[in-house]
């Protein structure tokens, strides 16, 4: 049975009926999925989502389908590894890392929103989907869609890494590079999904996709034994997964799932892309739009879709926002990979570097619980960092070679 | 003084469809209140209870956001353009 009772404007309140549709006609205002939470409460427990298999979809009554999911239902439930080589190297008693550089099948936590996006839009009738990319969206609607047996058309701009683009185009979706940065390209799409009819997951289905994003929080709190965490720095790009871990911990909690807790939430962006942080650093809820300059493509979006309602997030949490330049993210990449062994994309290294520099500047506490969220896969970023990582020794295949170079290495290393 | 104010898309059925009014005031605020008298309704579409622009509704003044200026008391002179664009997902291209 689905809880879903439709979309209510967040801003005037105003109701719609489940459609594919994203921005109140009144008011303007975006459109968010309404539930029946008297309804769920009734029938939630933590007896049954822990008897459910290990996927996103354990939390199916906080997700927006009338009926079972069809697409990627063996998305989430990614490992929470407690960081301890991690936490000693920056002088903090409890870190914990999500890691969704794992996630199924595409490596990022996009594979969330899809799962919830594309399953709606088969939900809703839909034969085509669509997605305006910075890489990780559309290698995931690209993956998905086959799943799904659905046609897909994957719009992303010309400038990024071979990992982001291959990794779409290897699905046979088809994808058009289109020369100018994410927000044009989003910008573009808006008129693209009004005029051909297609399921554009971050544009006219984004309140179902938005959704998906819950689950990154749900399993974070469930891992950590049913309880929030006091501290979460979230990589932020349009500003929705931010949100949308709040606003998990929140229903957990109304939910009776767990005991209240006072989370606070950090946002963490690239210097060179930081609508957001600049707006939280100057105590402002104005987002001044900007024109992305930075490695860290993933998150580089000038025109936050939801950057007013993340300054919220964050402001009402107690936290707050930073950012961090490439050459830090590079740092915060190589500090990750040679603390835990797990590999990031850019994203990810403006997250742990965020993290870092918040601890730095004692705005993170030492002796609370902190999660930082990684979002993607370094695989799919090599660019950003050859050249910044020891290049391979080249020796021949004889045990005097080899001895040679242990012994020039034991000079170097004296 | 005339300025020119460009319409939505979904603000145009208060305008019987037309793409730009030209329209009396010496500040952005005179433009709203005129505005709701030559074409009943758009005051609540524009603005909150409060008088105050609704968040997901963006004005420029000759392509300058006027939250970067006066918000409603930004200033408008013979022959200004203004621009009512709704702030959609993802918004303006820069």
């Amino acid at each position: 049975m689905s809880f879903v009772k439709g979309l209510k404007c967040r801003e005037c309140g105003k109701g719609y009926p489940k459609e594919a549709l994203h921005v109140c006609s009144f008011c303007f205002g975006p459109l968010e999925v309404d539930y029946e939470y008297e309804e769920i409460k009734k029938v939630i427990s933590r007896e049954l989502i822990e008897s459910r298999g290990k996927n996103m979809w354990r939390y199916k009554e906080l997700l927006p389908l009338d009926g079972e999911p069809t697409v990627g239902t063996q998305v989430g439930y990614t490992p929470l590894i407690k960081a301890d080589n991690l936490a000693r190297k920056l002088g903090v008693a409890e870190l914990y890392v999500k890691n969704d550089a794992v996630n199924f099948p595409t490596y990022s936590f996009k594979d969330r929103v899809v799962s919830a996006a594309l399953s709606k839009a088969k939900e809703l009738g839909f034969k085509t989907v669509a997605c305006a990319t910075t890489g990780n969206l559309g290698n995931s609607v690209a993956a998905q869609a086959v799943q799904g047996n659905l046609e897909s058309y994957i719009f992303m701009p010309s400038n990024l890494e071979q990992g982001k683009v291959i990794g779409t185009s290897i699905y046979g979706t088809n994808v058009i590079s289109i020369d100018g940065n994410y927000d044009g390209v989003n910008r573009m799409c808006s008129e693209i999904a009004d005029k051909y009819g297609w399921a554009f997951a971050n544009i006219n289905i984004r309140p179902y996709y938005a959704e998906g994003s819950k689950t990154y929080g749900y399993e974070i709190v469930e891992q950590l034994g049913w309880k929030a965490p006091k501290h979460v720095v979230v990589p932020m790009a349009g500003g929705s997964l931010i949100i949308k871990i709040g606003k998990a911990i929140k229903e957990m909690t109304e939910l009776g799932l767990i005991e209240k807790s006072n989370t606070a939430l950090y946002g963490a962006q690239a210097s060179g892309s930081s609508p957001i942080s600049t707006a939280v650093k100057r105590g402002s809820d104005v987002i001044a739009p900007v024109i992305p300059n930075t490695i860290a493509h993933s998150i580089a979006i000038g025109n936050p879709a939801d950057g007013f309602y993340s300054v919220q997030a964050i402001n009402d949490s107690g936290g707050c926002a930073e950012d961090v330049s490439d050459d830090e993210l590079v740092e915060g990449i190589k500090l990750l990979a040679s603390t835990e062994g797990i590999f990031t994309e850019t994203a990810g290294g403006v997250t742990v570097a965020v993290t870092k520099k918040l601890i730095e500047q004692g705005k993170l506490p030492r002796d609370e619980s902190i999660v930082i969220c990684i979002t993607g896969n370094g695989l799919k970023t090599l660019e950003a960092v050859i050249g910044k990582v020891e290049k391979p020794c080249v020796i021949n295949a004889n045990i005097e070679s080899f001895n040679a170079f242990m012994k020039k290495r034991e000079v170097c290393t004296a | 003084m005339p300025v020119k104010v460009r319409i939505p898309t979904p603000l145009r059925s208060l305008t019987n469809g037309s793409e730009e009014v030209i329209v009396e005031g010496n500040s952005i605020k005179e433009v709203i209140d005129n505005l709701e008298t030559n074409h009943k309704g758009f005051k609540e579409r524009l603005c909150d209870e409060n008088g105050q622009i609704r968040r997901f509704i963006n004005f420029y003044l000759n392509d300058e956001d006027i939250r970067f200026k006066d918000n409603q008391e930004t200033q408008v002179n013979d022959g200004d353009q203004i621009s009512i664009v709704p702030a959609i997902a993802g918004g303006k291209t820069l």
